[in-house]
């Protein structure tokens, strides 16, 4: 293996993708990488199997592969037979591969069911230094512990079931340096959306990008993977961090973490793995953390972004005039007019999960800002936990009860109104502020209109009613409040 | 996957640019569990507007589809490109593709070539003056030909041999099956495993 490893400073992604080299492509064939982890769901999946079936092939390694429930789980009555039939039959088909080929599956009621990208955080498989993939763009959320992670298609699915390879070409390598330190109700939503607004939505095509700085180094393990989930969203394959102490901390003692020799194997190498010193990136950016603000969407695409005590842009500002055509077509579909303060802009829903914000340092943030206050009047506020771990986790801290006293609505884990493939979606017209990664036209339901933000301007949201953050929030008498949970990056 | 040389067909032109993949297929499409039969689904949003490209009687039989640039961004769905086939589509051209859509269209036969901006516009002028009018693509030769109007489209080496050659990927890659045992052989103990349960 030694003999293609180049003899030069490497970037983290080199060294992972290096390290999973099986054969290395020649006369412009893609490389041959080896995925040391292959998550399934629901949606992606059964024409995967299909195929498998009609070729009369088994999956490769069974100890590799990993399957839950999550994009058309029902956030309520989850005992009872799934309503649509569809989606019932998804789900089934699911259940039945699984069984067929002897699959390891998470189904809605077990306590490891949830979105996907949360189940392999916090089953301690996601890992630095491995290679992951599954039939979901959001893949990129596992880049957070320095692994190279990063969605496929369903051909791809079926590929990895049945080589546990992939046929690859190798991708550049973006450098996204942020430094300086956060201002209090700045997060790593902020951060990305912030980046993605800087570089486009397009910015990051045929990169992986690597956060680095100061400000990425502060950040926890959930707003890491905050940070590396939307790396799709700016159009990137993959996002990666490199491993650090806080990484080695959140994995050690997780159920499939390394134990004994293992771990201290696992923590030498990884220790190898954060970029030479003198590593060239393909591209660089620079972004100071210190004047970040609360971000917000405006637009349809996740680029359209500003900060929240911005106005709704003019389209003739875009010198673009790609870009000026799309805002123009934004404005008229989110029923915006431009030079509209954003903070005045009223909205009918909150949408507190998805993949990007919904793990438990999220639903303490957005708990610690809606603390003995009540939500505004016709605003529904869905909080949906991550996983039925996550919700576990957060009954036992009795968050439940402070989502409840708020007058949210309390599901159990899923994809929810991320993307609506369940019951749970906006009416055509409605406006939702919804901590998930994509504004896309009918994205959370067909004529509905996303406004992406993190979860504290998610919770400050729904207290008043219209865009907000928690610093415009009216105090609250302090006596109400029980002492509350730490606010995360 | 059949292969492809060329093709001549009816090109519809989508002024559009960032089509991202919930505009292809919206997420309700996406349950059912079979590969074929979503041509309904194909810009289901869209074409409820009478005046969408495709709900024109001339463009109803379009095969060859020219966007505008950022093709195919957001969700990995597959469907996307098994809708734009199911359809009838067999060539995409557009400035930039998404990198996950273009990945999926190569293992599915559709063709998705990069040409510039201005040939982009030029052929939708091509189109507007001639609704209705074909487009002869040449995967050899990396060229679309429509009216007096002949551009060059970029598609990688690889892609487009595989697609000349109508090969299958898995089948490519179990050529190589000792180098996978091999690889498998030397492991570390310490990467993850799903099982046994614990």
């Amino acid at each position: 293996m030694s003999t293609t490893i180049p003899d030069r400073p490497r970037t983290l992604a080199e060294k992972v993708w290096d390290d999973h080299l099986v054969v290395k492509g020649e006369n412009g064939e893609p490389d041959l990488i080896y995925i040391d982890l292959h998550l399934v769901h629901e949606v992606t999946s059964p024409q995967a199997f299909d195929g498998l079936r009609a070729e009369g092939r088994p999956v490769r390694r069974l100890d590799l592969t990993i399957a839950t429930e999550d994009h058309n789980t029902p956030t309520l009555e989850i005992d009872k037979p799934i309503a649509d039939l569809t989606s019932r039959t998804q789900i089934e088909t699911l259940r039945r591969n699984a069984a067929e080929f002897g699959v390891r599956l998470h189904s809605l009621g077990d306590k490891e069911q949830g979105i996907v990208h949360v189940v392999g955080p916090q089953l301690g498989l996601t890992m630095p230094g491995i290679t992951v993939v599954c039939g979901d763009s959001h893949t990129s959320t596992h880049g957070a512990f320095g692994a190279m992670a990063f969605g496929i298609g369903t051909s791809e699915v079926e590929h990895v079931l049945a080589t546990q390879t992939l046929p690859l070409k190798p991708f550049k390598t973006m450098a996204i340096i942020v430094e300086g330190e956060l201002k209090p109700g700045v997060t790593a939503k902020d951060i990305i959306l912030a980046i993605i607004a800087k570089i486009g939505a397009n910015g990051g095509q045929g990169y992986v990008l690597e956060f680095r700085g100061s400000a990425i180094r502060s950040l926890s393990m959930e707003g890491r993977m905050t940070m590396c989930n939307m790396s799709i969203e700016a159009g990137a394959r993959a996002g990666m961090i490199a491993p650090d102490e806080t990484t080695f901390a959140y994995v050690k003692g997780k159920p499939h973490a390394p134990q004994g020799q293992d771990w201290e194997d696992a923590v030498a190498y990884w220790r190898t793995l954060p970029s030479d010193e003198g590593a060239v990136y393909d591209a660089e950016v620079f972004l100071d953390a210190n004047e970040l603000e609360p971000f917000v969407t405006w637009g349809t695409n996740p680029g359209q972004g500003v900060s929240l005590s911005q106005t709704v842009p003019d389209p003739a500002s875009f010198a673009d005039p790609n870009e000026r055509a799309a805002a123009e077509r934004a404005l008229e579909y989110m029923d915006l007019t431009a030079g509209t303060p954003l903070k005045e802009v009223p909205v009918d829903a909150v949408f507190m999960g998805s993949c990007t914000n919904s793990r438990i340092e999220d639903l303490r943030a957005f708990a610690s800002v809606i603390e003995g206050r009540q939500k505004a009047e016709n605003v529904r506020v869905m909080v949906v936990p991550g996983s039925a771990r996550v919700r576990l986790e957060a009954e036992a801290e009795g968050l439940d009860k402070v989502f409840t006293a708020f007058g949210a609505e309390w599901r159990f884990a899923g994809c929810s109104m991320c993307l609506g493939m369940n019951p749970d979606q906006l009416a055509p017209g409605e406006r939702c502020a919804s901590t998930s990664n994509r504004n896309f036209e009918g994205r959370q339901g067909k004529g509905g209109r996303t406004h992406l933000v993190s979860p504290l301007v998610a919770a400050a949201t729904a207290v008043m009613g219209r865009l907000a953050s928690p610093s415009d929030l009216p105090r609250v008498d302090a006596a109400a409040v029980r002492s509350t949970t730490g606010i995360g990056a | 996957m059949e292969k492809f040389s060329t093709h001549t067909g009816v090109a519809a032109a989508l002024q559009r640019s960032a089509v991202d993949t919930d505009q292809i297929i919206p997420a309700v499409y996406l349950k059912r569990v079979t590969k074929t039969g979503f041509e309904d689904a194909l810009f289901a949003n869209w074409r409820q507007d009478p005046d969408f490209v495709l709900n024109q009687p001339v463009f109803q039989n379009a095969s060859i589809l020219v966007a505008g640039p950022d093709f195919g961004t957001g969700s990995s769905r597959e469907h996307a490109v098994w809708a734009l086939r199911d359809y009838g589509f067999q060539v995409v051209l557009s400035p930039k593709f998404a990198d996950i859509f273009r990945g999926n269209a190569g293992k599915q036969g559709l063709v998705t070539g990069v040409i510039s901006e201005s040939d982009v516009e030029a052929i939708w002028a091509v189109i507007a003056e001639h609704p209705g009018i074909e487009m002869t693509v040449d995967l050899g030769a990396r060229t679309a030909e429509i009216g007096d109007l002949q551009v060059s489209f970029d598609i990688d080496d690889y892609t487009r041999w595989r697609l000349l050659e109508g090969l299958d990927d898995i089948g490519l890659t179990l050529r190589n099956e000792d180098r996978i045992a091999q690889f498998e052989a030397r492991r570390e103990a310490w990467r993850p495993r799903t099982l046994p349960v614990r």
